[in-house]
This record gives structure tokens, sequence and C-alpha cells, in this order.
């Protein structure tokens, strides 16, 4: 039962992890455009068109 | 001429110098507009940044200060087909976005809280049955309150905050037994780890928390949608006004006009403000403000009220009131006295926690007592008290009825109603009058041609091409039947009398009888007429206001569903009787001041009837308010689409059956999500006050009956009609 002592720790360290990248992502203005994001990545931007 | 548009009111400076300004486009249709937009905008010297925000339809955009007059940012826009128009964020649509960030925050620490106590609950739950030694126990309700109370103070803080507010102000609402449940809940549970107990309810508490968070995460995300394309149409709508600065004309947005500036409105504009004419003359056409559709002749000395549709002449005036104080009088003592006396209905929710709350409390002392009394020790009494407080779970009552709101407000999104009140659901389902305005309602905000099929389809498509060329809004009624958008080159207007060009070397006009050389046509005051020649040819084409195009099946639709309908109009009653003819509407009552129709709306009321008033008018905009409940288009007074509760957009009619069919099966759902809860009590309670309720029964019915509330809100989005 000992393995508990660092195994739950190790447990709620991982969801905090994932919290914590919650909240940054949230800051970060992430979410602030949901439907822009899901399209932005189809775009070509970054090939110079030819001329 | 006038110079650009000055938007130097827009323009925020940051703190590098730098400035930046918001604007809500329009035509925004596809992924592709994004790089469009943005692109272009690029080109532009001095663009440090241009962001569209996909979602909301609005481009951020910063530059170097000095460096771009910011008025080209719209002329780029309009090159590439897209309308701007700049706003500045509202506060109040500010302060909600940070409340959202902090329900989401709230939601996420709550969430992250849940799962990890579940984890660490589920291991207890199956260690009893097995051989988990009492100190491992311990040590996970120990585990257990170090993440419990921390969350709890973190995520309940908009419950407790709403809580004591209620408590203060000496009411009670849903937040208040919810706060209490989550406190005695955890703080039992803490005193039971301390004494070594089985039983804890870490869970149970965080659970409910993280259920209703997400359940205001949503409702609030839907509020913000809407709000945010109401911003946006505001912004899009939003007036300009050529004011005089010395003798030169600026164009301002109308929002910056003071009384005392002169103006010029030229034709085919709507007026900004409220003024009096200083000089020249002109036809008015005054719908907006009084229903009537016969146009008044106005000149130096007249009034004139914001909205009016200027037709031939330009006028300069002077401005006696702007933007929110643009109110006629007698309008405004009225609306004042119609939204006080508003017989405000209850919300079901409120209604429902002022039952539960008092019932589930009684209920928990009572088992106490009644343990107590039957020889249990106090301690077992009262823990057996809290169980019943920790079932009866406010959380499938405090879901029931905002689930539902979510989901039908998302529905109607869809259909093109905006709402603008979160119980107008309730109180649209309860409607059984419609009382409809005539002009601009039944009828389309604009003229159009009448029966343009009867027409010389080819002298029609010259006049329309012809038409392309004006700003007059009879022009502009006839361009509207143009089959190509392209003006004929070198068509020239001749302001206030007509266009003419050459085609094919033969002279066309349209415009005015005299313009045309035409005989004027004698008809009835609310039909105008706009001739046309070409070559040898003529037509003279009738004008007026016509019917959405729906508004005969809708009225019928209406019907079906068991509404009375009437109109009440401010037009003469020679111009609505064929409206009430066309729509089979009986009962209609014409030349009505805006008193009249609140005075019909109150006999109505006094009948026992839930009048639903859709009114695009200022004239209406006091009936909106004594209404039951009210709905405008989205062309409606600005006065008046803020006291209806919501806005419907486009030429059709039919969002307003499809509103009223939404609404209801909302409101039936909101019922039967009530009844649910009520039946999970029944069942939950009695076994809570025998004590047969451990943590695992609780966790499991709390989030059956979460779920089954949700699930059943869903059908609220319903493809078919009811």
């Amino acid at each position: 039962m000992n393995v508990i002592v660092y195994l739950l720790p190790l447990a709620l360290g991982l969801g905090l992890a994932g919290l914590f990248a919650f909240i940054w992502a949230l800051r970060s203005g992430q979410y602030n455009d949901i439907d822009g994001a899901a399209l932005r990545v189809l775009q070509d931007d970054d090939v110079e068109p030819k001329p | 001429m006038s110079a650009a548009l000055d938007l130097s009111l827009y323009a925020r400076p940051d703190s590098d110098g730098r400035l930046s300004m918001d604007l809500a486009v329009d035509g925004v249709t596809c992924g592709a507009c994004i790089g469009r937009i943005e692109g272009a905008v690029k080109q532009l010297p001095g663009i440090a940044e241009a962001r569209l925000n996909y979602t909301n339809r609005r481009l951020h955009v910063v530059w170097a200060g000095g460096a771009l007059e910011p008025g080209r940012i719209i002329e780029t826009l309009q090159e590439n087909g897209y309308r701007g128009h700049p706003f500045v964020p509202l506060r109040a649509e500010q302060e909600e976005a940070a409340e959202a960030r902090k329900l989401t925050r709230c939601m996420g620490v709550a969430g992250f809280a849940a799962m990890n106590i579940m984890l660490l609950s589920v291991s207890v739950w199956s260690g009893n049955v097995t051989d988990m030694t009492p100190e491992t126990r311990d040590f996970f309700h120990w585990a257990s309150a170090l993440i419990a109370l921390p969350a709890a103070a973190y995520a309940g803080r908009p419950f407790f905050a709403s809580a004591w507010r209620a408590l203060k102000a000496r009411s009670t609402n849903m937040d208040v037994p919810i706060s209490i449940g989550v406190i005695v809940a955890l703080g039992m549970s803490v005193i039971e780890t301390a004494q070594h107990a089985r039983d804890v309810y870490f869970d149970s508490a965080i659970t409910l928390l993280f259920f209703l968070l997400v359940g205001r995460a949503l409702d609030h995300a839907m509020r913000r949608k809407t709000r945010t394309v109401a911003g946006n149409l505001a912004a899009l709508k939003a007036d300009t006004a050529h004011r005089f600065a010395g003798e030169e004309l600026v164009t301002v947005p109308a929002a910056v006009l003071r009384a005392g500036d002169r103006l010029m409105v030229k034709p085919g504009e709507r007026v900004p403000a409220d003024g009096t004419i200083a000089s020249g003359r002109s036809d008015i056409d005054e719908s907006l403000i009084t229903g009537e559709t016969a146009r008044r002749d106005v000149g130096p000395g007249d009034t004139v009220y914001a909205g009016s549709m200027n037709y031939d002449g330009a006028l300069t005036l002077t401005v006696t009131a702007a933007g929110g104080a643009t109110l006629i009088d007698e309008i405004g003592k009225l609306l004042d006295k119609a939204a006080s006396a508003k017989s405000r209905a209850m919300r079901l929710a409120d209604r429902a926690s002022r039952i539960y709350a008092p019932v589930v409390h009684s209920a928990a002392a009572l088992t106490a007592l009644g343990w107590w009394l039957a020889g249990a020790s106090a301690h077992d009494a009262i823990v057996t008290a809290i169980a019943v407080l920790i079932i009866t779970c406010p959380c499938a009552l405090a879901l029931a009825i905002p689930a539902v709101q979510v989901v039908a407000s998302g529905a109607l999104f869809r259909a093109g109603v905006i709402l603008n009140s979160g119980d107008a659901i309730e109180r649209l389902a309860e409607a059984d009058t419609i009382v409809f305005d005539k002009t601009g309602t039944l009828t389309l905000p604009e003229p159009r041609v009448v029966a343009p099929d009867s027409a010389d389809p080819e002298l029609l498509q010259i006049a329309a091409r012809l038409a392309l060329s004006s700003r007059h809004p009879l022009a502009a009624a006839l361009a509207r039947e143009a089959a190509s958008r392209v003006p004929f080159e070198g068509a020239v207007e001749e302001v206030g009398r007509g266009v003419r060009a050459t085609i094919d070397g033969v002279e066309a006009r349209v415009g005015s009888a005299a313009f045309c050389g035409l005989p004027e046509v004698v008809s009835l005051p609310w039909l105008s007429h706009i001739y046309c020649s070409f070559g040898g040819r003529s037509a003279a084409f009738t004008v007026a206001q016509s019917l959405r195009p729906d508004a005969i099946e809708t009225v019928a639709r209406l019907r079906a569903l068991g509404f009375d309908l009437r109109i009440l109009s401010g037009d003469r009653a020679e111009a609505v009787a064929p409206v009430a003819q066309a729509l089979g509407i009986e009962q209609w009552g014409a030349a009505l001041k805006p008193a009249d129709k609140i005075a019909q709306i109150e006999d109505l009321k006094r009948e026992g009837r839930r009048v639903l008033m859709v009114g695009d008018g200022l004239n209406d905009a006091p009936s909106l308010a004594a209404a039951h409940v009210s709905l405008s288009p989205i062309s409606a007074a600005d006065v008046t689409q803020a006291q209806s509760d919501a806005v419907f957009l486009g030429d059709r009619l039919s969002p307003v059956a499809d509103a009223v069919v939404s609404a209801r099966r909302a409101r039936r759902l909101m019922s039967e999500n009530l009844g649910l809860a009520a039946v999970y009590n029944a069942i939950a309670v009695p076994i809570a006050i025998a004590g047969f309720v451990t943590p695992l029964i609780a966790a499991l019915a709390m989030s059956g009956s979460s779920l089954l509330v949700t699930l059943n809100a869903l059908r609220a989005r319903g493809g078919r009609s009811a």
C-alpha cells in the first residue's frame, strides 16, 4: 500500500497540469475564435502566390 | 461634396502609440473570407495587425498612428465586397466576456476537482467491500478534503455571491439551497473524516458544483452569442450624418451629434437626429415613426424626427435632440408609464425555487427531529438529515429550466430570432393573442414596385438599371427589380428629378413625371409613382409598401395555431383595409395614436388575454412595452427594438410563427423537466429520510437526474414542428 504515497500525488499532479494548461489556453485567447481556428488551419498563407 | 467618414471617435490608442479599432464586418460567409479580408487590409500602409474573428465576425485592426486614414480600411473592405462598420465594444459586452471567462475557469477547477475526488471515492467504495484498512480510507478522505475545500471555495463563488445577494435583499433564489447544500455537505464531511467515519460526501458536493457550472457556462455562452450578433447588427445599421463644420461638410457617425449641430440631409437618406428644418423643402416618409405611409411635405421651421426618410430635396436642419435623446415627448411619457405598469410574470424557475427551498429544508429538519425522537443519537440524526439535503439535490431542479432555455434560444437564433431577455421564451409560450402593427411589420420596411410582372419587361429592366444610379427611395424600390446589378455607363442623376442615360443612341429617363415629360398619374395618397421614358415608349410604375413575401401563409399558420389576430395601425383606414383583407384579419384598427394602441392592448389584457405585440415603429414602442411579450423586426426604430423582447431578422414574417412554436415546445419541456425533478425527489427523499443513502447512491442519483433533465432539454432543438 505504500505505493499510494507517491502514486496519489502523481495522479493529482497530472490532473493539475491539465487544469493549468486549460487555464493558460483560456487566458491566451485560444477560445476566442473557435470557428475561425478550424478554418485557419486550411489556409496556405505560408505559400507565396506565384507571380 | 462630403469628406470621408471621420472615424477618429472609434480609434483607440494603445501604450506604444499605435491605434486600434474594431469593426463589425458584414458579408463574411466562408473560411476563404478570412484570408481575403486580412490580406487586403494588411496591404494598407502602416497596418501592424489585422485579425478577423470568424466566430463573431469582427475585425481587429492595429496601425501606426498617423500612417493611415482609418476610413481607408472601410473602403478596402468595400472594394473586396464586405461592409465594415466600426464600433466601440459596449461595456455590458466586455463585462459579460469577463464574467464568461470567470465561469469557465470555475468550471475547469470544479471539473478537475470532481474527477480526482471521484477517483478517490471509487477507490474507497470498492475498498469498503474488500480489504481496505481504516487508515487508508482516512488518508483518501483527507486527500479528498484537500482537493474539495479549496476547489469549492474557488468554483462556488458564483453561487455563494448570488445567494448572499439574495439573502441580503431578504429574498431567496435557487442559489440559496445550492450554497447551503454544498457548504453543509462539505462541513459534515470534514467532521466525519476527523472522526474516522465511513461515509463522506466530498464527491457529491463538488460534482454538484461542476454540473451547475457547466449549465451556467453554456447559458452564458448562448447569451453572449446572441448579444454579439445584436451588437454587430446595431453597428452595421448605425447611421452617419453630414455635419457642417463651418461651410464644409464632414461625415460623422450619428452617435456624436449634439443639439445645435447643423446637418445636411440628402435625398434618399434617413434623418439622423431630431431637428428643425433651417432651409430646403422635401417630402419625407415618416412611416417608421407614425406608421403613416403617405408622405408629408416639409419646409423651413418644420420639425422632423430621426428615422424619417427624406425623399426629394436636400434639407439643412438644426439638431434639437440627438443620440439616445431622440424621442417624441408623447411617446417618451407613454413609454415610462407602460414599462412601469408592466405586469412582470414571475418566472417558472423562481416559482419552483420558492417552493423547493422551504420544502427541502423543513424535510431535512423534520428528519433530524424524527430520528432523534425515535432514539437515534444526535450525530446519526444530523447525518441522515444532511443526506436528505444532499440527495434532494438542487441539481436537477437548477438545470431543468436553464438547460431548456439554452437549447431553445439556440434554436431560435438559428431561425433568425434574437432574444433580448431570457424569460421571453416563457412569456412567448403563454401568448394567445397577436397584435400586429401594419407598416414595416406586416409590410416590408421599404416600398416595392407593385405588380412588376404586369409591366413591359424590357422597359422595367431598363428603368431598374437606370434606377441603380440613384439614391432616391422610389428609385431604390425600382432598382430591386433589376436583373443586372451593373448601372448604365454615363448615367447622370439630377438630384430630386431623376436619372438619364443614353442607351444605344436613345435617351432613357427615369424619375418624376415632369422629368420624363409624362402626365402625372393621380391615385391614392399612399401610392407613389415613378416614371420612365425610353425613345417613344413610356411607363409609370406604382410603388407602395407591400406585404412581406410570406405574410399570408404565416398569418394562416398562426391562426391554425389558435391565435386571435389583430392589426392596430397608425396609418389611415383606406391603407389598412386592403392589408387586413388580404390577410383575412377581421379585427383591425386604423389611424391609432400610440395612446390608443395602449388602450386597446390594456382592454385585451383586461379580458384575460396574453398579448404578443409585433411592431416596428417609434409609435409602437409604448405598446410593445405594455404587451405581455413583444417582437420587432430588425428594421425597427432603435427605441422600439430596445423595448421588445426579441428581434427577428430578414424580410420574412415566418420567424414570428417559428418563435411561438419553439417557445411553446420549450415551455412544455420546462414543465416536463420540473416534473422529472419532482418525481426524482419523490423517490429519493423517502430513501434518504429512511437513512439508506450512502455516498455511492447519492452520486448515482445526482448524476442520473441531471443527465435526464439535460437530455430532455436537448429535445428543444427539435427539427420537427410541434
